[in-house]
């Protein structure tokens, strides 16, 4: 006679062997493949720490994956013990695995006897669709979406540099941008400035950009700072960034973010642009040179126009701001190769990209130093700082 | 001939040239070849004691003359040298 599903079920536990959760806690770190069997469904209110998802449907072609030695030990479990008996049974008899376990109980009672479980990040459905394409991409995927979701960076500058790279961090998720700017949206800067509109005029550059960005993307916590930099700041308001863009308008902020970085561990990713001109790089902290290591010393007022003085093509803010959204994502997701120890040059009126290669100075005045070394009082300043802006006005 | 790189703040300097030709055995004799011919960079390349001015990076092709042999740096025919001061802009 046929047996029932519950005898068979029965029958199949009685020929496999079993493990009692406690023992499972005391080996989770003794290189046990911990394969759990169940669907994708039943994982969003967690799994055993580091376990391997194979649902059972796929564990046939899936499970080498997961335990590719079939000597090794191997735990199955499901939600109560029983799809990984007959999982136990299909690895040692079909598949040859020669040391496998079904878990007593299954999460079930994992959860019950109060042991860890690791809940996964899971993304709504909207999100799933928002960023489907990135998800397609290997390089990306749902690892590198939710990284993106996790992150927070900091854009110097709602300008020329940091709205297009807002409006693109936005679009691709990243969960929290940051935004320093103290000034209001004039038409002068609607040539390049996409991230505000006309009617956007007068307001400030924080608020046009919040509400830009939050209409494109709901998901993103815009968090404003409509202050201008400055030493007695600048550690607040940078600390707990992942990530800062560098789209600052003058040098005394850039040294000063630079050494607030080195400080912090934080990397830049830097662009400046004049005319038809812009470079571009990455400064990460100890891992390649920092500012002043490429730039050991600002030029004077006559040799650092101002893009307000000498004029700038508006789409050139926008092809660097994008490299420097590229950049920081790559940063984020820990994909690629990075702008690290290299400058970019591109001068759109031939055409033409340059890379340079940028070097960590061993006598650099900061990068060089223990990081806890670096004092508040030095931050920003170099020999004729005061010169320098006073000059600069 | 080397090919010397002219960066935006000194090309009002050379009558816009982005690019110029200069002669010189050396990466210190191409700059002042480029001086000769375009007295106006002078100043803004060279100190008073005739040094190059700290604020001016000068790349020989890929790569920084501070770490090569500096003004002494070879040059040779087909090399690039690159004059880049930083630049701030940020486009407010």
């Amino acid at each position: 006679m046929t047996p029932s599903g519950a005898e068979y079920i029965r029958q199949i536990k009685s020929q496999i062997d079993e493990v009692d959760p406690a023992e499972v806690q005391d080996n989770l770190d003794n290189g046990v493949a911990i394969v759990d069997v169940r669907e994708s469904e039943e994982l969003s209110q967690g799994h055993l720490p580091g376990a391997k998802h194979v649902p059972r449907g796929y564990l046939e072609s899936r499970i080498e994956g997961a335990a590719p030695d079939r000597s090794q030990r191997v735990v199955v479990y499901c939600a109560s013990g029983q799809r990984s008996a007959l999982a136990a049974k299909t690895l040692r008899d079909d598949l040859g695995y020669e040391n496998v376990q079904s878990m007593t109980g299954g999460i079930t009672l994992w959860k019950d006897r109060g042991y860890d479980v690791e809940v996964p990040r899971a993304l709504t459905a909207e999100q799933r669709e928002r960023y489907s394409r990135h998800m397609l991409m290997p390089e990306v995927g749902l690892e590198g979406q939710v990284k993106l979701l996790d992150a927070k960076v900091l854009l110097l500058g709602a300008g020329g540099l940091g709205a297009p790279a807002a409006l693109y961090l936005a679009a691709a998720g990243v969960g929290t941008i940051g935004i320093v700017d103290d000034d209001d949206v004039d038409l002068s800067n609607l040539q390049r400035q996409v991230i505000h509109t006309t009617a956007g005029v007068g307001t400030p550059k924080v608020d046009s950009a919040q509400e830009a960005m939050n209409a494109l993307n709901p998901d993103v916590n815009v968090v404003k700072h409509p202050v201008r930099l400055d030493a007695s700041n600048i550690m607040e308001i940078i600390e707990g960034y992942d990530v800062v863009v560098d789209g600052a308008d003058n040098f005394p902020t850039r040294y000063l973010l630079n050494d607030a970085t080195v400080r912090l561990g934080i990397p830049v990713v830097s662009a400046s642009i004049l005319g038809f001109d812009g470079q571009l790089s990455v400064f990460k902290p100890f891992d390649g040179p920092c500012y002043r290591c490429l730039y050991p010393v600002p030029p004077p007022a006559e040799l650092a126009p101002s893009c307000g003085a000498n004029g700038v093509l508006g789409v050139l803010p926008g092809t660097m701001g994008l490299l420097q959204a590229t950049e920081v994502i790559k940063l984020v997701v820990g994909t690629g190769e990075p702008l690290i120890g290299r400058l970019l040059l591109y001068e759109a009126l031939g055409a033409t990209f340059t890379e340079l290669k940028v070097r960590r100075d061993p006598e650099c005045p900061v990068c060089s130093r223990d990081p806890s070394e670096i004092s508040d009082d030095e931050m920003g300043v170099f020999p004729d700082y005061e010169a320098f802006c006073a000059a600069a006005g | 001939m080397a090919t010397v790189r002219i960066p935006p703040v000194l090309r009002p300097s050379t009558g816009g040239a982005r690019e110029v030709d200069a002669t010189g055995e050396n990466v210190g004799a191409v700059l002042k070849a480029l001086a000769a011919e375009h007295p106006s960079t002078e100043a803004q390349l060279f100190s008073d004691g005739g040094d190059l001015n700290r604020y001016v990076n000068v790349y020989l092709n890929d790569e920084d003359v501070r770490v090569l042999e500096g003004m002494d740096t070879p040059v040779g025919e087909s090399d690039v040298v690159q004059i880049l001061p930083a630049m701030a802009g940020g486009s407010r």
